[in-house]
């Protein structure tokens, strides 16, 4: 079975229902994080299109994430980042067999109402939008479609998971065709699993109570993640994955599968390249396919990237102070 | 005796499936190893597979990557036990057609003969829990997890249906094959997995 810590059984989004077969329930933790695990070692891919969804779904994608702009193009366009057109979004919708995902700006309570409306499979709160509150994310429980979310840091990843999301990623940072950031918030979630696991194992209660506490977040989800040693959640890479080296980096890391942005449909190679990432996450522990996979594409199609020393806007801080 | 039992591990939950599997193997008594398997010489040496929840597409486009497809055919024909789990289905199945896109020339098995309809009940949103009963193999009550999930429009000769759902098949079993539309590596009776393993022990004392 899987860690079901910190659900809410009385949750607004858990619909019951009384059929002729017997009684229903849709929206439990069990079917939000369920349909999570079933993406497990596969790769998410960001698209603005019909075209590319399709393109994706023949490279071997597990799902396509809908976005109005790539996020590099989020970056250069600036202004206000908001949904995609709901026209599009049903489009690519009726054209892939594949589960279809779509952003919403961090705590726009209602573009996620009109993305489940819109019967979207899976809503990703994202900071690659510019955000509606700074202080609240979305209270996710209310929703029966499953939320994912962003974390750099295991408080941000718990404190999230509190607030109903069924599966996390890292924020990495997004539109940047750098990964270094994605490997930065993966090595510290890991490290403090392992630290709050070494406390659980040593059994000393009252330092988990001031983990919890410096956490922000309930005792109980911080001994239950403790005890696992993971997070209760499926936890995939995501925000500056390009390459398909970059992608089976992550996953030797411990993801468990990849979100790639702008990598693929802002390189020249975007075909190849989709196919080159899904067989690099796929049999990443295997050097000589990941090798294979990265033949298959050309560094000087790959988009140009940006230090993210340099840059002006950075996605990945906001939301992360609630 | 000791048996070996593989979970396909190209894509989707097969970590969840090794541990039900390690239970049931436990509750029963049965000696054995469980362990996930991508490509055709690890397949070649096993007693029992199971083809995990997952994306179908991505599980038939990936396996045809090294072969292992070939190999678990031939194996399944030559009837090595096999449950396929809601994509495991799938790729069991000898047609898959989408509730919305319709026909999809995705790699398929071709071993089962059902018709099958993939995204059944509709989206996500849709995705629900329900109580299945497969009385027909002594289970009259499971927690039925079905998600995005595909169901049987009709069976071929010889082909048991285990469960309906409102009128949908959505367990069915040939001989060696089970395939069932729902997820019962995300719960934690093990009574199917326990199943499972007892045929496998009989498929291997040649039993069946």
């Amino acid at each position: 079975m899987i860690p079901l810590s910190g659900e809410r059984t009385d949750a607004h989004g858990i619909i019951k229902e009384k059929s002729d077969s017997g009684v229903i329930l849709r929206g439990t933790s069990t079917l939000k994080r369920g349909f999570a695990h079933m993406l497990k070692n596969g790769v998410v891919m960001d698209v603005t299109t019909v075209e590319q969804a399709q393109i994706a779904e023949d490279a071997g994608a597990v799902s396509v994430m809908v976005l109005d702009k790539l996020p590099s193009d989020v970056r250069k366009a600036g202004g206000v980042a908001r949904t995609a057109s709901i026209r599009i979004i049903e489009d690519i919708m009726d054209s892939v067999t594949i589960p279809v995902m779509a952003k919403c700006r961090i705590g726009h309570v209602y573009e996620a109402k009109v993305l489940e409306e819109t019967d979207v499979d899976m809503i990703d709160e994202s900071e690659v939008l510019t955000p509606a509150d700074e202080n609240h994310h979305i209270w996710k429980w209310d929703f029966t479609t499953p939320f994912v979310n962003g974390a750099r840091s295991l408080s941000e990843a718990l404190r999230r998971i509190e607030e109903g999301a069924a599966m996390i990623r890292t924020k990495g940072e997004p539109g940047t065709g750098n990964v270094a950031e994605a490997v930065t918030h993966i090595k510290k979630v890991n490290d403090e699993l392992r630290t709050i696991k070494a406390i659980y194992d040593s059994g000393d209660n009252q330092d988990l109570v001031r983990m919890a506490r410096e956490f922000k977040v309930s005792y109980d989800l911080v001994e239950e993640t403790a005890k696992l040693g993971r997070l209760p959640v499926v936890n995939f890479a995501a925000g500056g994955i390009a390459t398909p080296a970059d992608a089976a980096y992550l996953m030797s890391l411990g993801c468990d599968g990849i979100f790639v942005g702008s990598g693929i449909f802002n390189a020249d190679d975007a075909k190849e390249r989709a196919r080159a990432i899904v067989l690099a996450t796929t049999f990443w522990n295997e050097s000589e396919k990941v090798k294979e996979a990265q033949k298959m594409i050309d560094e000087r199609q790959s988009m140009l990237g940006l230090d993210v020393k340099t840059l002006e806007l950075r996605m990945q801080e906001r939301g992360s102070s609630a | 005796m000791s048996l070996i039992v593989g979970v396909f591990a190209i894509q989707g939950d097969v970590y969840e499936n090794i541990s039900s599997t390690k239970t049931a193997l436990k509750e029963l008594g049965v000696e054995g190893t469980v362990l996930g398997v991508k490509t055709a010489e690890d397949v070649s040496k096993l007693d029992g597979l199971i083809i995990p929840g997952g994306e179908s597409t991505t599980i038939g486009q990936l396996s045809l990557v090294n072969s292992s497809l070939k190999t678990i055919k031939e194996k399944i024909e030559h009837g090595m036990p096999v449950l396929g789990i809601c994509a495991g289905m799938i790729m069991l199945s000898k047609t898959a057609n989408d509730r919305i896109i319709g026909k999809t020339d995705q790699p398929l098995l071709d071993l089962l003969d059902i018709k099958l309809e993939r995204n059944s009940f509709g989206r996500q949103k849709e995705s629900f829990e329900t109580d299945v009963s497969m009385a027909s193999i002594n289970i009259p009550k499971f927690d039925g997890v079905f998600i995005r999930a595909p169901s049987v429009s009709d069976v071929g000769s010889g082909v048991e249906v285990l469960a309906k759902f409102n009128e949908k098949i959505v367990a069915v079993k040939k001989g060696n094959m089970i395939g069932v539309a729902f997820h019962p590596e995300l719960t934690k009776d093990v009574s199917l997995h326990k199943y499972f393993v007892n045929l496998i022990k009989k498929s291997k004392t040649g039993q069946i």
